[in-house]
């Protein structure tokens, strides 16, 4: 069956676009992706979106995005989009062998944590290396690991490692941080937490049988290796714009998140629009990409119009 | 939770996983763990429809951290498949159906 919309993604931006569509009868089809619910899914208290004014903690502000929008008719499936084609149409959008068809499409599917690029740390994931603290700090009481990085992220994951590990070692490559003022304070006087400056990691090392036993440090000045021994080592060097699936069919920046016309959510694709953090490196927050959802939902729903008049 | 999916604890471990005479599919959770909650209803799924062929059971880490730890889960939620009391194959992190089964069939 041809759909009149396929949302791809089911972060705040892609359940608003559900919910919108939703209301508006065009019957919106969700593809979850693998991680239904978005990056919101692996944090605990969401403190800054309005209309909470305890707090909410993500997993569960997902779950009440999607009761909304499944209440007015979206179809939300966990299933990860593996292929897309917009050249012709209907559009088409692959689940392994299953194939869907639509007029539109909102691509709402996110950013998700950079990774350094080892193979050590490709194998080493879930086996001692992680991107999520609050999902895995469970598993390190009483052990040590390090963060990579020097943003807001970064100071975030090593105090919150602090509940868990005996000691939090914070690799930067630069000598100083560029997160804000606040979350560094924190950091500098928890004395669970030491700062390892102007270094990078060269090498994960361990096995998937017995996890992570150490990390091999270069000195970025003067390139001087040493190994630092640690039980875990956690991510938190940024994010990317999860754009793998559309090749170069969407224009996208430097950066590689995909271009929007000024003012809507439009890509250089009639008909595919694009929302949240996917397009958007500038703000990043849950009630941004909410909004873009909503934006995407009415651009679409407008030009599905202009298909009736033609 | 189906009434095909079981929990295991350390005092039934032993002889529901390690001795099993079929496989085994641990689902290693927790409460506070978002995207187990997402694999949950998936993981009641394979318990259905695999009834007859793999025994499906929950591990709560909270609760039986030793056993976590035992076999190096460090990441949940974490699905461990067992065969003639070892670790035949893993599954990291929430994945779509098709993705289980595809391990779970190979195994099996």
């Amino acid at each position: 069956m041809n759909r009149k919309v396929i949302i791809i993604g089911s972060g705040p931006a892609g359940l608003t676009a559900a919910l919108y569509t939703a209301r508006a009868n065009l019957n919106p089809l969700v593809f979850e992706g693998n991680q239904p619910g978005g990056q919101l899914t692996i944090t605990t208290d969401v403190e800054n979106y309005p209309g909470f004014p305890e707090g909410i903690m993500g997993p569960e502000l997902m779950e009440q995005f999607r009761t909304q929008a499944s209440r007015f008719g979206a179809e939300c499936h966990f299933k990860h989009v593996t292929k897309v084609d917009f050249n012709t149409h209907p559009f088409k959008v692959w689940v392994a062998d299953e194939i869907f068809t639509a007029d539109s499409i909102i691509i709402a599917t996110g950013a998700s944590a950079k990774m350094l690029g080892l193979e050590s740390e490709k194998e080493l994931m879930g086996y001692g290396v992680s991107a999520c603290a609050t999902c895995d700090g469970f598993f390190y009481k009483d052990k040590k690991v390090i963060v990579v990085g020097g943003g807001d992220s970064a100071m975030e994951e090593a105090s919150y490692l602090t509940k868990f590990a005996s000691e939090v070692k914070i690799v930067h490559r630069r000598e100083e941080f560029r997160a804000s003022k606040i979350m560094v304070e924190r950091v500098m006087k928890d004395e669970k937490i030491s700062v390892i400056w102007n270094s990078s990691i060269k090498e994960i090392l361990g096995s998937k049988d017995k996890g992570v036993h150490g990390v091999i440090l270069e000195d970025v000045q003067n390139k001087n290796t040493k190994e630092e021994k640690c039980d875990g080592v956690f991510m938190a060097i940024g994010h990317k714009p999860n754009t793998d699936l559309f090749g170069d069919i969407l224009n996208s920046d430097a950066a590689g998140y995909l271009i929007t016309k000024e003012g809507n959510t439009a890509t250089n694709i009639e008909g595919v629009f694009a929302c949240g953090d996917v397009q958007d490196h500038v703000y990043r927050q849950a009630v941004t990409a909410a909004g873009s959802g909503c934006m995407s939902a009415i651009d679409a729903e407008r030009y599905l119009e202009t298909l009736k008049i033609n | 939770m189906s009434e095909n999916v079981k929990e295991f604890t350390s005092a039934n471990f032993n002889t529901e996983v390690l001795e099993s005479e079929t496989p085994v599919l641990v689902d290693f959770w927790a409460e506070w763990c978002g995207p187990c909650r997402v694999i949950a209803p998936v993981v009641d799924e394979i318990a259905t429809e695999y009834s007859q062929k793999v025994k499906v059971g929950k591990l709560n880490v909270d609760n039986e951290n030793q056993i976590a730890s035992q076999f190096g889960v460090r990441s949940i939620p974490a699905l461990l498949i067992f065969k003639n009391g070892t670790v035949a194959n893993q599954i990291v992190g929430a994945v779509p159906k098709n993705k289980i089964t595809e391990i779970l069939d190979s195994v099996i």
